[in-house]
């Protein structure tokens, strides 16, 4: 098995109540399919903070690190035995979630 | 050449994407699988011509490959003090079995949708049709490191984002199918139309490797009728090829070229593949429509015998598959033939096609046919800025300076 990113990519607001409903239904179908790991939505990027914690004291930076006009409001980390399935997977999440996905493999061992 | 060298050249286009696919199912490892089948083909080439050509050569190629793999993996594994991979590979392999399917698994794999077009075309003629990078290279005209870096670039998403080494589900297999075909028509048409304007302009090389690899395809799915349809339009279109360049270097429109020129053998095969299709009372694809256009203009003897109104029923077919502005462009070429010209350049224009060269050339041979100078040298002046291929140029040009009056 392997685990994918699945980055939701948005270009503003957030979701409505239909999207929210039909990421309910998706989200019971991945866990009830063995595909399930995580999902979270995210704030928006005005609220991060960039953090450099290499060298001494800590800088603080307010806002994301990269501005642009689309960004990832959320994602799911999904486990699938192949980029096939994961590719489906990733077509009913963002049918679901009525936005394009980012499907990304996370490094295995 | 020598006997021998015939023949590992031979096994080499016969066996190739066998031993490769055969590897890389049983290696779970597509890299290593190239790798290994072509450091089998050397080694047959230093020992063919002492030992002989072995009774079984694809036989002996893969299991040649695979012990070189295995001999590979368990030096790797001894160093990383693994011993559990190694166990698990068997020093002989299972006998020859679902290779084809092997062969039909790596074809699906090399133009997975998930990979970029060009990576695509690159990867399905180096593991499925044998070429080496720089080979390939040389074809499409990219740097030799370029082109060594897209293929691996491909390889290591396959690995990374695990693109299976399978054939696809069966609700996507029609779409998958289609995906393929569009990669063997790239590479034959490439060959067909070199968009170069550096290259000659016809390159039997890259259309025949097109057909190659179109023919094992069909072996591999013979129900399909757009597979079948590919072949046909393929083989229908390399028939003219000897007469579509003149000897000055010049292309030769259908109308004008020497008919006895083309290759009877390839449009008797093409017609019998168009018959099938035809009796097989399926709705045909694409690929079938234009193959049976093909077909009719490869049935008429004379360019005058030409059955123009069948040529157009095909392509009003055609347009419902496929109603872009190109079709409705080569349709249009059609309906000058029975409606005339005038017609014709009614349905041309408006064609949202002002970037095309083939949209100009049309519009300019349509004007010349209505006496429109004028407007046809400008329109072949459009043409001639934009076409690539030299023969095409060379043909435009000469058409221009031909036209009557200033």
């Amino acid at each position: 098995m392997a685990q994918y990113l699945m980055s939701v990519l948005n270009e503003s607001a957030v979701a409505t109540d239909e999207e929210q409903a039909a990421i309910d239904v998706f989200n019971e179908q991945l866990q009830a399919d063995g595909h399930w790991v995580f999902a979270v939505g995210l704030a928006s990027p005005g609220t991060a903070t960039v953090v450099d914690g290499r060298d001494g004291e800590p800088v603080f930076t307010d806002g994301p690190y990269l501005e642009s006009k689309e960004h990832i409001i959320g994602f799911w980390i999904i486990e699938a035995p192949h980029l096939d399935v994961a590719l489906r997977l990733a077509a009913a999440g963002s049918k679901s979630c009525n936005r394009r996905v980012e499907l990304r493999p996370i490094l295995g061992e | 050449m020598t006997g021998v060298d015939e023949v590992i050249a031979r096994v080499h286009r016969e066996e190739w994407a066998r031993v490769v696919a055969t590897l890389a199912r049983r290696l779970g490892d597509l890299d290593v699988a190239e790798e290994m089948a072509a450091e089998a083909f050397a080694t047959a080439v230093e020992r063919w011509p002492v030992e002989g050509v072995p009774p079984n050569p694809g036989a002996w190629l893969t299991t040649t490959a695979y012990r070189k793999a295995v001999d590979r993996l368990r030096r790797e594994v001894r160093r990383e003090e693994k011993h559990r991979e190694a166990l698990m590979l068997s020093d002989t392999p299972e006998p020859l079995g679902a290779v084809d399917d092997d062969r039909l698994r790596l074809v699906f794999t090399c133009c997975h949708p998930a990979l970029a077009m060009e990576a695509r075309i690159a990867l399905t003629l180096r593991m499925v049709g044998g070429l080496t990078v720089p080979e390939i290279a040389r074809a499409f005209l990219v740097q030799e490191t370029a082109m060594g870096q897209r293929i691996t670039r491909a390889k290591a998403k396959i690995k990374a984002a695990r693109i299976p080494y399978g054939v696809p589900f069966r609700e996507d297999l029609p779409a998958r199918v289609t995906g393929v075909l569009t990669v063997l028509y790239l590479i034959f048409n490439e060959g067909y139309l070199a968009s170069d304007p550096a290259r000659e302009p016809v390159r039997g090389d890259l259309t025949a490797e097109a057909i190659r690899l179109t023919r094992l395809v069909r072996a591999l799915l013979p129900a399909d009728g757009e597979v079948a349809g590919l072949l046909a339009l393929m083989l229908l279109t390399e028939a003219r090829r000897a007469a579509r360049v003149s000897a000055g270097g010049e292309l030769v429109a259908l109308g004008e070229q020497d008919r006895g020129a083309w290759d009877r053998e390839l449009i008797a095969e093409g017609h019998a593949l168009v018959r099938a299709r035809l009796a097989s009372g399926q709705a045909p694809g694409r690929y079938q429509v234009l193959a049976a256009i093909n077909a009719v203009h490869t049935d008429a003897r004379d360019v005058r015998d030409t059955d123009w109104s069948q040529v157009v029923a095909l392509y009003d077919q055609l347009v419902r598959l496929d109603p872009s502005p190109i079709v409705r462009l080569n349709r249009a070429i059609a309906v000058a033939e029975i409606d005339g010209p005038q017609v014709a350049l009614a349905e041309v224009d408006g064609l949202p096609l002002e970037g095309y060269h083939a949209f100009h050339a049309t519009r300019a041979d349509l004007l010349r046919r209505l006496g429109r100078s004028a407007e046809s040298r400008a329109a072949y002046d459009r043409a001639i800025a934009l076409a690539a291929n030299t023969a095409e140029t060379a043909y435009l040009v000469r058409r221009r300076d031909q036209l009557a009056g200033p």
